[in-house]
C-alpha cells in the first residue's frame, strides 16, 4: 500500500494504482476521454492532468503515472497530488479548448447529445467562449460496417475504439492513418468490421464520432425509459439495459456485471431490437382449411383444449424453445403434469444432457469469471466466438495475460487468440483421454483446467460419451480442490432453467426428436420452439412471439410475450439465476406466456393454482428453492458419470451448434439488421474462399 | 579556438578517406581492447569525469545515463540504440560523422555496449540519409570483415551492430518513438515512466544515445576524461560539432570548443555574416526548436548550454541558424511552425490541435491579417501546448513562437498596423495567384 495526499486528504492505495485511481479513491473526480478501465492506457487525451508537488513544474497525466513512481517528500512525507489547483484548472481548460477547436459543435444534430462525455466535461471543465478563428477541420466519414455510423469530424482521437478492437475484440481492423492533425481513425480500406463485439465501440466513443447506425436519429436519451434486464440471445445472460419509448424498444445497451459480461455485449444482443417489431404475432390464429385465420382468445383456447382432451396422453407432447423463461416452463410442466402428459422435452436440438446426471453435468461449472483463473483450456465441438462472443472475449483476456495454452477439438475457426487445433472428431478426443496427445500432458498438469463442451458436441448420438470424456479430461490428477473445469457452453437461454426444472421426458416417454417424428403425436405443444420441424400429422399448438418456423407449422397460434415484454427468470450457462424485467408490453392481444397457460388450464379443467406472477413464483420457489437466489449460482456437486451407460464415441467429426451467428432465434430472423449482417458475413466468407 | 591536436573528428570535412585503413591511421580502433579491459566501472567513471553532456539536444550527462542501466538479468538482454535520426532543421552534424568518420561511431558503439552489458546495438538512421546509410553500412561491413565487431571479435565482447533505416519522420528522433519505430510500429512516443533504461526496446533495458555522444567516447577514453573536461567551460566541457547555416558566407560544420563566442565561430569558420557583422539580425542557436535570439544578445554570446539557457534559449544540437537583416522573422517562424504542425504525430491533444492553430495564426500575422490581442492569445496557446504533451515535440513547437513574441512583438504589431492601414493590395495579390 502507498500513502499519498490528494487535495489535502490522505489516502492509502495499493502500490499498483495509477494517480487517477488514487484520486478516485480519495473522492476526487478526474475528467478523462482516452482512459478506460478495461483498455490499455494511452495517455493521449491529456484531460486527466493533475499537479504533483515536488515533481517537474508541469502537470502530469494521472491515468498514466503510477503512484509508485511518485517521489516522497524530503523527509519521507507522502507525495502530494492536487486536482483543484489553479495549474490543473488551467491545464484542463487548455486541453478542453484544443479538443473543441476542431470539433464541429453540432450537438443539436448529434445522436450522442445528452450522453456525451465531451459535452458534459466541456460544461464542467471548459470555458464558455472560443478564441479559435481559423477554419475548422473537416474529416470524411468512413464506412466501417452496417452497425456503426461514423461522423469522423467529431472524433477527438482518443483511440478507445482502436484499442478495444485490437485488445478485446481481437481483430486488428481499426487504426489511425495520417499523423498530426491529419490523423484519421478508420478500418483498413474502409472494410466493414468483422467482430461480433463491434457495437461496443459505440458505447466506448466519448463523443458522437461512432454512433449506432440503426438507431440514428430515432430518439434522444432523455425521452427513453430505461429498464435493467437480462439478454437471451445466447446462454451467457449478459446484463443489459432496455431503452424504450412508449411501446417500442429503441435500443439495448450493456450494464456492468463483472461476473458475466463485464461491460460488453454482442452485436446480436445490441441490435436485435428491430426484430422485436417485425413478424410479430399480435393475435391468436386458428388454421382452417389449411389457412390460418385470426381468432379470438376463447375460440383459440377452446380449440386447443378440445384437441388435448380428445387425445390420449401418451400421444400429447410439449417442446420448450430457446427463449422461454423459467416461469412459463414451470407452468407448462405443472399443467401437463396435471394432465398426466410425460412427453416433455426442452432439448429441441437433441442434446444428450440429462438432469438425472446431476446439475453439474450441464453447467459451465468453472463459471465465467473462473475463466480468468484457468491455466489450460480445451474446447470440444464449440466456437465460442459465435456461440457466446462475450465469453470468447473473456477467454481472449485470459489468453493475453500469457501462460495459457488453448486446444480445440472440432471445426477450425479464428477465435481471436492462439488455438492449437487437435483434430476434428472423436478420434482426437480419445487420444486425449488416453494421454496419447501432447496436449493431454498440459491438461493433466493443469491445476485449473477448463474443458468447454459445446452444445454441438452434445447434440449427437454419442453426446453422453463426449460428456464423459470431457469430464475425465477435466479431472486430471493435479486439479486444485474446489475447481470443477467441466463446462458446458449452452447456446439456448432457456436450457439450463428448463433442465433445472426437469423438463425432460418421463419414464419411457418420447424425446423432442421422437415427438417430431411422423405419427408420434396427436397434439404437439410448442412453447416458442422454432428450431424443430414437427412432422405432418400432429395438431401443433404454437405459443410464441414471431411468425417463424413454429408458427408456420402451427394449427393454433397463441401470441406470447418476448423477453423484453415480460418479467422472467433465466438461468445462464453457468447456472446463475437472473431475472429479466419488463420494458414494454406485448403487441396487440399478446399476453405473458404464463398467463396464457393459466387461461388454457381453465379451458382444460385443470386450473393452475396461481393467479399472479407472484403466486406463480411462490409455487416455483417452493418446488425449486434455488430459483429464489437471484444473481447467485447454486452449488452443484461434480458430475459423476461413471455409473451411467454413456455408450461409445461414434468417430464422427464435431459440428458446431451455431453456423450463423446472426440468425439463431426467431427474433434474430425477424431482424433486418441481423439479416444484413448475416449476408455481409456470408459474402465475406465467399470472398475469402476465392 | 580549438587546436588541431584536440580535435576528435579529424575527417569531418571528408578530405581523407572514410574507410577502415584511413580511420586506423587517424587513430580509430586504437587500443580498444585495452580500454575494454579496464572494465565497465572505469569506463563509466571516465565518461562521468569528462563531463560529456548528451549531444542530441537535451544535454543530459552521458556518463550518468550509462550508469542508469540496471544489472543484467537472465532473459532480458540490454540494448544500445544510437539515434541517427537527425531531423531537426539546421542540424547536420551527425551526417558528417556517418559519412566521413563512421569508424569512430562504430568503435563508440562497441565501448558503450560493453559498458552497458549490451551485445547488440541498433543505429536508427534517418530515412532521408540514403548515402549516409550506405557509408555507415560500408563501415560496419569493414568492421565485421576485420573482426573488430561480431560474435567472436578481437575485443572479446560478443557484439552485433545493425543499421536500421527509418522512413523519414521527425518524431522518430524522439527516443521512445524511435524505439516504437524500430519495433516495427507506428512512430509514436511512449508514456514515461517507465523509462527506456528499464523498459526499452522489446521491453528490455535500453539506452538511446545521439551519434555524436557515442562517437566521441573512444577518443575521450583514450585521452582521459580529464583531457575532455579541460576543454570548454565548467559544466559545459569538451568539444562540440557546430552546424552553422543561414546568412553566412560559407555555411559549415565545424568542431569547436564549447563556450566559443558566436562571433568567433561565425567569422573564423564561416567567413562572417553576409554584409558584415553589423548586418546580423537574429540567430537560432540550437536547431529550429529553440527560441530565437535577437542581435543585441548575440554580441558576446558564449555558445554553451548554460549561457543559452539563461537567455531562455538553448544550445540544443548546436545548429546555429544565422539570419541577417533581410530576414522576414515572422515568416521564418511561421515556416518553422508549419514544420512542427506537419511532424506532430497526432497522438496527444495539445500538440495535435495546438501546432496547427499556432501555425495558422502565424501565417496570418506574417501578412498582418490579425489583431494585436491575438499576440497574447498566441503566447497563451503556446504555453498550453508546452509541458502538456507526452513527448517534447509540443515544447519544440511552442518555443520558437514564444521566442518570436518575446523579442519581436514590435515587428508583429507593425505588420498588423501596416495591414490595417492598407489591407486590400495583398489580399488581391493572393487571390490573383
Amino acid at each position: 500500500m502507498t500513502k499519498l495526499i490528494v487535495d489535502g486528504a490522505e489516502v492509502d492505495v495499493p502500490a499498483e494504482y495509477t494517480i487517477l485511481q488514487a484520486c478516485e479513491a480519495a473522492g476526487a473526480e478526474i475528467p478523462r476521454f482516452c482512459y478506460h478501465e478495461r483498455l490499455s492506457i494511452a495517455g493521449n487525451c491529456r484531460m486527466c492532468l493533475v499537479e504533483v508537488k515536488g515533481g517537474p513544474p508541469k502537470p502530469v497525466a494521472s491515468c498514466a503515472m503510477g503512484v509508485r513512481d511518485l517521489r516522497p517528500g524530503p523527509n519521507g512525507e507522502p507525495p502530494v497530488v492536487s486536482t483543484r489547483s489553479p495549474m490543473v484548472k488551467k491545464a484542463r481548460e487548455g486541453v478542453m479548448e484544443f479538443l473543441l477547436i476542431n470539433h464541429p459543435l453540432d450537438c443539436p444534430i448529434c445522436d450522442q447529445g445528452g450522453e456525451c462525455d465531451l459535452q458534459d466535461q466541456a460544461m464542467a471543465y471548459g470555458v464558455s467562449g472560443s478564441r479559435f478563428h481559423e477554419n475548422k477541420r473537416a474529416v470524411e466519414d468512413k464506412y466501417i460496417g452496417p452497425l456503426v455510423k461514423t461522423t469522423m469530424t467529431r472524433c477527438i482521437h482518443c483511440t478507445r475504439c482502436v484499442r478495444f478492437v485490437a485488445e478485446v475484440a481481437g481483430v486488428a481492423e481499426m487504426g489511425a492513418i495520417g499523423r498530426g492533425e491529419d490523423m484519421e481513425i478508420t478500418t483498413y480500406l474502409e472494410h466493414a468490421m468483422s467482430s461480433e463485439l463491434q457495437g461496443n465501440v459505440i458505447d466506448l466513443c466519448p463523443v458522437g464520432a461512432l454512433t449506432s447506425k440503426p438507431y440514428a436519429f430515432q430518439a434522444r436519451p432523455w425521452e427513453l425509459s430505461k429498464t435493467e434486464s437480462i439478454d437471451v440471445m445466447d446462454a451467457l445472460g449478459s446484463a443489459i439495459r432496455v431503452d424504450a419509448r412508449g411501446r417500442e424498444v429503441m435500443r439495448i445497451l450493456p450494464r456492468v456485471n463483472e461476473d458475466v459480461n463485464e461491460e460488453w455485449i454482442s452485436d446480436k444482443t445490441r441490435f436485435i431490437w428491430d426484430g422485436l417489431r417485425t413478424q410479430r404475432l399480435d393475435r391468436p390464429y386458428v388454421r382452417e382449411n389449411g389457412r390460418l385465420r385470426p381468432a379470438s382468445w376463447p375460440e383459440a383456447l377452446a380449440k386447443v383444449a378440445e384437441k388435448i382432451k380428445g387425445a390420449d396422453t401418451s400421444r400429447v407432447g410439449a417442446i420448450v424453445g430457446d427463449l422461454a423463461a423459467v416461469e412459463e416452463i414451470f407452468a407448462l410442466k405443472d399443467l401437463f403434469g396435471r394432465l398426466g402428459v410425460t412427453n416433455l422435452d426442452c432439448r429441441q436440438d437433441g442434446s444428450a444432457l440429462d438432469p438425472a446426471l446431476g446439475r453439474a453435468s450441464y453447467l459451465f461449472n468453472a463459471t465465467v469469471s473462473g475463466i480468468d483463473r484457468a491455466d489450460a483450456i480445451l474446447m470440444i465441438g464449440t466456437n465460442p466466438r459465435l456461440e457466446a462472443p462475450v465469453l470468447n472475449a473473456r477467454i481472449r483476456k485470459r489468453w493475453r495475460q500469457g501462460a495459457l495454452r488453448v486446444g480445440l477439438v472440432g471445426e477450425r475457426a479464428d477465435l481471436t487468440y492462439g488455438v492449437e487445433h487437435l483434430g476434428a472428431g472423436t478420434a482426437s478426443l480419445t487420444e486425449l483421454v488416453e494421454g496419447k496427445s501432447g496436449f493431454a500432458d498440459i491438461l493433466a498438469k493443469a491445476a485449473r483446467p477448463l474443458v468447454i463442451v459445446g452444445a454441438g458436441a452434445l447434440a449427437r448420438e454419442d453426446g453422453l460419451a463426449v460428456l464423459a470424456a470431457a469430464a475425465k479430461l477435466a479431472s486430471g490428477a493435479s486439479v486444485e480442490a474446489g475447481w470443477n473445469g467441466l463446462s458446458v457452453l449452452h447456446v439456448a437461454a432457456s436450457r439450463v432453467g428448463a433442465l433445472d426444472l426437469g423438463f425432460v421426458p418421463g419414464e419411457g416417454a418420447k424425446t423432442a426428436a421422437e415427438m417430431a417424428a411422423p405419427g408420434a403425436l396427436d397434439v404437439a405443444f410448442l412453447l416458442g420452439a422454432d428450431e424443430i420441424e414437427v412432422a405432418p400429422g400432429a395438431f401443433v399448438v404454437y405459443l410464441g412471439t414471431h411468425g417463424d418456423r413454429g408458427a408456420h407449422r402451427a394449427d393454433v397460434i397463441l401470441p406470447g410475450a418476448a423477453y423484453v415484454e415480460k418479467s422472467g427468470t433465466y438461468v445462464n450457462t453457468e447456472g446463475r439465476v437472473q431475472v429479466a424485467n419488463r420494458a414494454t408490453f406485448p403487441p396487440g392481444e399478446g399476453r405473458e406466456d404464463w398467463a396464457i397457460l393459466r387461461a388454457l388450464s381453465d379451458a382444460l379443467g385443470a386450473r393452475l393454482p396461481y393467479d399472479s406472477l407472484q403466486q406463480l413464483r411462490a409455487a416455483l420457489y417452493a418446488a425449486h428453492p434455488h430459483f429464489a437466489a437471484v444473481d447467485e449460482i447454486a452449488a452443484a456437486e461434480p458430475a459423476d458419470l461413471s455409473g451411467y451407460a454413456v455408450g461409445s464415441l461414434s468417430g464422427e467429426a464435431f459440428v458446431n451448434a451455431v453456423p450463423d451467428f446472426h440468425l439463431t432465434n426467431p427474433i434474430a430472423r425477424a431482424s433486418a439488421i441481423m439479416a444484413e449482417m448475416s449476408a455481409l458475413k456470408r459474402g465475406s466468407l465467399a470472398q475469402a474462399a476465392e | 579556438m580549438l587546436t588541431d591536436r584536440d580535435r576528435i573528428f579529424t575527417n569531418l570535412n571528408g578530405r581523407r578517406g572514410a574507410d577502415l585503413q584511413s580511420a586506423l591511421k587517424r587513430g580509430a580502433w586504437d587500443e580498444t581492447k585495452f580500454l575494454l579491459e579496464k572494465g565497465r566501472d572505469w569506463i563509466v567513471a571516465e565518461m562521468k569525469a569528462s563531463g560529456l553532456r548528451g549531444r542530441g539536444g537535451a544535454g543530459f550527462p552521458t556518463g550518468l545515463k550509462w550508469s542508469f542501466m540496471p544489472k543484467p538479468q537472465e532473459g532480458r538482454p540490454h540494448y544500445l540504440v544510437v539515434n541517427a535520426d537527425e531531423s531537426e532543421p539546421g542540424t547536420c552534424k551527425d551526417r558528417e560523422i556517418m559519412r566521413n568518420d563512421p569508424h569512430l561511431l562504430i568503435e563508440g558503439c562497441l565501448i558503450a555496449s560493453f559498458a552497458m552489458h549490451a551485445h547488440a546495438c541498433y543505429i536508427y538512421i534517418r530515412g532521408e540519409y540514403v548515402r549516409e546509410k550506405e557509408a555507415l553500412q560500408r563501415a560496419v561491413d569493414e568492421a565485421y570483415a576485420a573482426n573488430l565487431v561480431g560474435k567472436n571479435n578481437v575485443h572479446g565482447w560478443p557484439f552485433d551492430i545493425y543499421v536500421h533505416h527509418g522512413a523519414g519522420a521527425y518524431i522518430c528522433g524522439e527516443e521512445t518513438a524511435l524505439l516504437e519505430s524500430l519495433e516495427g510500429k507506428k512512430g509514436m512516443p511512449r508514456l514515461k515512466p517507465p523509462f527506456p533504461a528499464n523498459v526499452g526496446l522489446y521491453g528490455c533495458p535500453t539506452t538511446v544515445n545521439n551519434v555524436e555522444s557515442i562517437a566521441v567516447a573512444g577518443t575521450i577514453l583514450r585521452r582521459g576524461g580529464a583531457w575532455f573536461a579541460g576543454l570548454g567551460k565548467p559544466n559545459n566541457t569538451g568539444t562540440k560539432l557546430f552546424s552553422i547555416s543561414g546568412h553566412v558566407e560559407r555555411p559549415c560544420n565545424v568542431e569547436e570548443e564549447m563556450g566559443i563566442s558566436l562571433r568567433e565561430l561565425v567569422e573564423k569558420h564561416c567567413g562572417g555574416i553576409r554584409g558584415g557583422w553589423d548586418n546580423l539580425y537574429a540567430i537560432i542557436p540550437g536547431g529550429s526548436s529553440v527560441p530565437v535570439l535577437p542581435e543585441h544578445q548575440c554580441q558576446d554570446l558564449s555558445m554553451d548550454f548554460d549561457t543559452l539557457r539563461n537567455l531562455k534559449s538553448g544550445l540544443g544540437t548546436a545548429a546555429v541558424i544565422v539570419m541577417d537583416k533581410s530576414t522576414d522573422i515572422v515568416r521564418a517562424i511561421a515556416r518553422i511552425s508549419h514544420f512542427y504542425k506537419h511532424e506532430s504525430c497526432g497522438q496527444c491533444t495539445p500538440c495535435r490541435e495546438g501546432t496547427g492553430w499556432m501555425w495558422r495564426v502565424l501565417e496570418r500575422m506574417a501578412v498582418g491579417r490579425a489583431e494585436k490581442r491575438e499576440i497574447d492569445m498566441l503566447l497563451e496557446v503556446s504555453t498550453q501546448v508546452e509541458g502538456h504533451t507526452i513527448c517534447a515535440l509540443g515544447d519544440a513547437a511552442a518555443w520558437p513562437v514564444q521566442g518570436l513574441i518575446r523579442h519581436y512583438r514590435h515587428e508583429i504589431e507593425k505588420r498588423i498596423d501596416d495591414y490595417a492601414a492598407n489591407p486590400a493590395p495583398r489580399d488581391f495579390a493572393v487571390a490573383a495567384e
